[in-house]
């Protein structure tokens, strides 16, 4: 038999996952070690032989023997889970709590655990996607660097960093504990959200890391969602959110890498699977009465993937969303999309004054699809050479050879005055979240939250939030828009 | 038609684990195609790469690794071939030549006249 997609990979995550429980989170290098081990073992014979009819149980096996070898050799060396370590210091208990320890029923707890256990609120954020692509999706460190777009000595000093500090937390994260898995579930979602804007938005200019990252994160927020707690509404709306935004890779991009703008993308290579599964989820997201910040992105994701030409886009609808989104994240990269929702719904002139009316507008500077947007306006305005040097500066900005591409392109509009077709839709290229990576420029565009360190504003119960009637109407919006949306359209 | 056997020495064994399921599959596909045009005989066993070694009369015992880790053989296949140039020709498709290590193609003596 062949192997599924990417099986490597994931086992890598579950088995570090469920070892991580038995030798305790400070042994995550020797656990780690183990893994490797067994996985060399697999590629040396399965190389020859084939895959055996249960890869998963061979693998877990394999590590399994191996692990308790390292306990045998290791027992007086080093200290295990400490809640454990009466069990495993017995030598008749040994391999009978590491069999009990690694029933397949566990793993899916594992995996949740050690997601949580990821997502320290004191580390870094970037730190904490990093260490879920390492530990839990099995990313190597130049898998992870490519991913991110730094370098391999810069990823492996962020990972090991983020691995100390998580060894020095002594224990995995608890999630059978209600209280501290409601209060960690923000830093979750928000460092998933990240990692999925890593990869639409990211630099990274390979389209194939790009739809891998935005994989995996759907993977995690889907074992989130299966958790009676962990599949809140914000989860549900960042699922959808992220189903939205997925469904439209398959058309960001031309044969050649080009980066394509919402307006020209050829609308039915948009993925309509993941379209309806974005709109189910919407409406789980929609039940109750709390809405986060990933109830309007979702809601913007919605506007533009519920019509069948550009030109129909409510941007009225889009505006009104963004406002909400910058009142809850106030961002210059949020509000810059606003102005561009503003231009596509009023006209150039108007989106202008709403860049310009931007109060924070120099944390822009180093971001290339600030003079773009200029760049894009002027165009519309037909003041073409004001349009070129903007055009010319987003040049000098660009990350990547895609971003390079698309703007050296517009500047050559410019110049000919021939092209009249226009790139609406930039906010899609945009992004609304400042990139993640640590070597992008993005680096200072840093969101000013209304103080919450979790990241996501509290739920909304009693009216003790301060736009309560407005996330009201705004909810019920969101409801009819899922409603009248028709996946199949 | 004479049997061959392929002898696998040293190659760098990936990190990753997406990168272990890229080889595996090489190795399957390779594999698969020595069955399907009728060269197949034995797809043969892997080795470690630790263990000891005895050698000579007085019988000193060594750990592994034996040889510069470019020598360690690592597994073996036998093939059957029309000829030694036929079997070398069939061990320049193995997956182990893009991750730095070699065939050698040896010819099986036949066990009768």
């Amino acid at each position: 038999m062949e192997p599924s997609e990417h099986f490597f990979r994931h086992e890598y995550g579950r088995l570090v996952a469920s070892l991580t429980r038995i030798f305790g989170v400070h042994n995550l290098d020797l656990v780690e070690d183990v893994v490797q081990d067994a996985f060399v073992r697999a590629l040396e014979v399965w190389k020859f032989r084939g895959m055996p009819e249960n890869p998963s149980g061979w693998l877990m096996a394999t590590a399994k023997n191996r692990a308790l070898d390292a306990l045998r050799r290791q027992r007086t060396a080093r200290k295990f889970a400490p809640e454990l370590a009466r069990q495993l210091e017995s030598d008749w208990a040994l391999a009978a709590t590491v069999e009990e320890m690694l029933r397949p029923g566990e793993i899916k707890d594992d995996l949740l655990r050690m997601m949580f256990s990821c997502c320290r609120p004191s580390m870094a954020e970037n730190a904490q996607i990093a260490l879920i692509l390492h530990v839990l999706c099995g990313f190597s460190v130049e898998e992870a660097a490519s991913a991110f777009v730094c370098n391999r000595e810069a990823m492996e000093k962020r990972i090991q960093r983020a691995k100390k500090m998580l060894a020095e937390s002594k224990t995995l994260f608890d999630t059978r504990t209600p209280r501290e898995f409601t209060a960690r579930l923000p830093t979750v979602r928000r460092a998933l959200y990240l990692l999925f804007n890593e990869g639409y938005h990211g630099a990274s200019p390979a389209a194939a890391v790009k739809s891998e990252l935005c994989r995996e994160a759907i993977r995690l927020v889907t074992l989130l969602l299966e958790h009676p707690q962990g599949g809140a509404p914000p989860t549900c709306a960042l699922a959808a959110l992220m189903c939205l935004h997925a469904a439209r890779l398959p058309a960001r991009m031309d044969e050649a890498g080009n980066l394509i703008a919402l307006a020209h993308q050829d609308r039915t290579r948009w993925d309509r699977q993941l379209i309806a599964k974005g709109l189910r989820l919407l409406q789980l997201a929609a039940t109750g009465s709390e809405l986060s910040e990933y109830h309007l992105e979702a809601g913007i994701a919605l506007e533009h993937v519920r019509v069948a030409r550009p030109e129909d886009t409510d941007w009225h609808a889009i505006v009104g969303l963004y406002d909400m989104l910058l009142l809850e994240r106030p961002s210059p990269i949020v509000a810059l999309n606003r102005a561009i929702a503003i231009g596509e719904r009023d006209g150039p002139d108007k989106g202008l004054e709403a860049i310009h009316a931007i109060a924070d507008r120099e944390h822009l500077a180093i971001y290339p699809f600030y003079p773009a947007a200029l760049g894009e306006f002027e165009y519309r305005r037909r003041c073409l050479s004001h349009a070129r040097d903007h055009f010319r500066a987003a040049l000098a900005l660009a990350r990547n050879p895609m971003e390079r591409q698309y703007l050296s392109r517009r500047v050559s509009h410019c110049e000919d005055g021939t092209d009249g077709s226009l790139e609406g839709g930039m906010d899609e290229i945009l992004g609304i979240s400042p990139a993640t990576a640590g070597a992008s420029p993005a680096r200072g565009l840093a969101t000013t939250r209304r103080g919450h360190a979790a990241g996501e504003p509290p739920a909304t119960p009693g009216g003790r939030h301060p736009y309560e009637q407005m996330w009201r109407e705004t909810l019920d919006k969101l409801k009819h828009a899922v409603e009248r949306s028709d996946p199949i359209a | 038609m004479s049997d061959f056997a392929f002898v696998y020495r040293g190659w760098d064994t990936p990190v990753s684990p997406e990168e272990m399921q890229k080889t595996i599959n090489l190795w399957r596909a390779w594999f698969k195609e020595l069955e399907e045009s009728g060269h197949m005989k034995d797809p043969g066993l892997p080795l470690d790469k630790s263990g000891s070694v005895v050698k000579g009369a007085k019988k000193l015992v060594s750990d592994g690794p034996f040889a510069e880790a470019k020598d360690v053989v690592g597994g073996f296949t036998l093939v059957t071939a029309s000829d030694l140039k036929q079997a070398t020709e069939l061990a320049k498709g193995c997956p182990i030549l893009t991750s730095g290590g070699s065939v050698e193609v040896r010819p099986v003596l036949p066990l009768e006249m």
